[in-house]
């Protein structure tokens, strides 16, 4: 084998990993559920499952759409909402001391009590959905951010100062930079709470979408259903945070250098 | 260009607090090349900081031409121990930094740039991030940084430490001749004793803390600086001069 060849087919093994572990883990779930003759209604075997999936897969994709929109709108709304405010309140002190213990009080109030309200508030389309998956998730931005933008090394912020910069461009130019990999971090927890939200959301009231979908099928105790749409949620919350990732990478090429220079 | 008359700086409050520098009393002429020597934690980077409108002092007058210092002066350079620089931002637009922040002059300022990073040799790294750079082409870069709206100032505060020995004569050579050339005032902090003498034209030795100066050395040496000057004999005497003094304090012992 090649230099070349063996590094590309070390590279296929690592990813080829995960699938491994995820393929070994059903196996055996298969196997369970042939030898102990479980009941579908209490465990349905993974084949049993996709074969619901494969059954109806254009209705299970529409409501998978409907649930990421969801998912990712509330998640938009956290990280552009939670990123001002984080901002807001590490460059004016006053309102860091106005703002941020109501908020802190404000996010300890259980969220899922919270959703009947916004079916009050906001009706039953996808906003009170959108406003839930917002609210679990938007602390995680917050708290990851305000970290972020005070991990400023002193030494840069001492140049800053001796170069006279004003607040804008200490901000736009430093400030933001130093926090952006603590804001992906942020994210990727906002990102899964997201999904969660907009599951809850659906759970209280909807016609669409997975959470509607799981507790329709429990209803008439379809357990194979409520399994598929499980399913496809742990699919999604991977691709989502792989998504990110990818985001990451094409947002902070510094941070993903190899190979040193030397003098 | 820099007076100093009694200077103090006082940490903390009355009670318990820490006097990093006491009754620092010196002038610095435009153009001097001034090196600070003195025992680690006797407040050469307070007196910097001091200097750069980055601290307060609590006593006495420190005036940078004529004026009380409030803030940063104008046409101020200043390089850190670790070079500070922006890992975000490729070599280039970090060299740009200054002339970015004092008001968007960066297209006007970027062939200086360049030119000041051919001189330091690094041509070659203009779009490179500062993470793929050597300790010493980073301080280099730095250097470049502190220099690009032409300081009157420049105040470093031990800019090579971090550095290995040949690295550290060598960018040492460079400094000197850059200054040479442009003749700006430096303030340099150092722990070498060497390095001080090679640099300087004046040395002034600080106590342990509270810092105060014992001694304010005029270094006469040939302008033009080679390494060998440091093993002449006039390089010798101001080395056993400076090192005499560092064992009265009692901070060296054979
Ligand atoms: N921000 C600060 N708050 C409280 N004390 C401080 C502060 N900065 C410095 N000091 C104290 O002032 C004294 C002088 O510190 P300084 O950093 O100026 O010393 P130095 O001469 O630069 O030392 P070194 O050579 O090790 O860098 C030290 O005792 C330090 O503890
Ligand atoms: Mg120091």
């Amino acid at each position: 084998m090649t230099e070349a060849s063996r590094g590309y087919a070390v590279a296929l093994r690592r990813k080829a990993l995960p699938f491994a572990g995820a393929a070994g883990f059903l196996l055996l779930w298969e196997l369970f559920c042939r030898i102990y003759q479980v009941r579908p209604v209490l465990l349905p075997p993974p084949s049993l499952i996709f074969g619901e999936l494969a059954q109806s897969p254009l209705w299970f994709a529409q409501q998978t759409a409907y649930t990421v929109g969801i998912t990712l709108a509330g998640f938009m709304v956290a990280a552009i909402l939670g990123v001002l405010f984080a901002v807001v309140v590490t460059e004016w002190k006053v309102l860091d001391r106005l703002l941020f213990p109501l908020f802190v009080a404000l996010n300890s109030v259980p969220k899922v009590a919270i959703a009947p309200l916004c079916i009050i508030w906001f009706g039953t389309g996808a906003e009170p959905k959108i406003a839930i998956a917002f609210l679990i998730a938007v602390f995680a931005v917050v708290i990851d951010t305000i970290l972020g933008l005070r991990s400023v090394p002193p030494d840069i912020l001492d140049l800053a100062h001796t170069l006279r910069g004003s607040r804008w461009k200490v901000l736009t130019r430093i400030k933001l930079f130093c926090a952006l990999p603590h804001l992906f971090a942020g994210l990727k927890v906002a990102m899964s709470l997201a999904l969660v939200g907009a599951i809850v959301g659906e759970f209280v009231s909807s016609q669409r979408g997975l959470g509607y979908v799981i507790l329709s099928a429990q209803g008439m105790f379809d357990t194979p259903r409520v399994f598929a749409a499980i399913a496809i949620l742990a699919v999604l919350g991977v691709v989502l945070i792989e998504l990110l990732d990818f985001v990451e990478r094409l947002a902070l090429p510094w941070q993903h250098i190899t190979g040193r220079a030397t003098h | 260009m820099i007076a100093a008359k009694d200077v103090g700086k006082r940490f903390g409050d009355a009670a318990d607090g820490v006097t990093a520098i006491a009754n620092i009393s010196m002038n610095i002429a435009e153009g001097e090349f001034v090196s600070l020597l003195g025992p680690s934690g006797c407040g050469k980077s307070t007196f910097l900081r001091c200097l750069a409108g980055l601290e307060q002092t609590t006593g006495g007058t420190l005036l940078v031409d004529g004026k009380p210092i409030e803030g940063p002066p104008e046409r101020l350079g200043m390089a850190f121990q670790r070079d500070a620089l922006l890992d975000w931002m490729n070599v280039l637009d970090n060299v740009l930094l200054p002339a970015d922040f004092s008001g968007g002059r960066r297209r006007e300022f970027e062939p200086r740039a360049r030119e000041l990073l051919k001189m330091a040799g690094l041509s070659g790294f203009v779009q490179a991030y500062p993470r793929t750079l050597s300790g010493g082409m980073r301080q280099r870069v730095a250097m470049c940084r502190s220099l690009l709206l032409e300081p009157r100032l420049l105040l470093m505060d031990e800019p090579f430490g971090a550095l290995d020995a040949l690295t550290r004569d060598q960018l040492n050579v460079d400094l000197h001749r850059l200054w040479t050339q442009l003749r700006m005032t430096v303030v340099f902090v150092t722990h070498s004793i060497s390095e001080a003498i090679f640099l300087s034209s004046r040395i002034v030795v600080f106590s342990p803390r509270p810092g105060t100066v014992i001694e304010d050395i005029q270094v006469e040496l040939p302008d033009e600086r080679r390494l060998a000057v440091r093993e002449t004999e006039p390089f010798g005497r101001y080395s056993r001069h400076v090192r005499g003094l560092f064992e009265n304090m009692g901070l060296l012992h054979d």
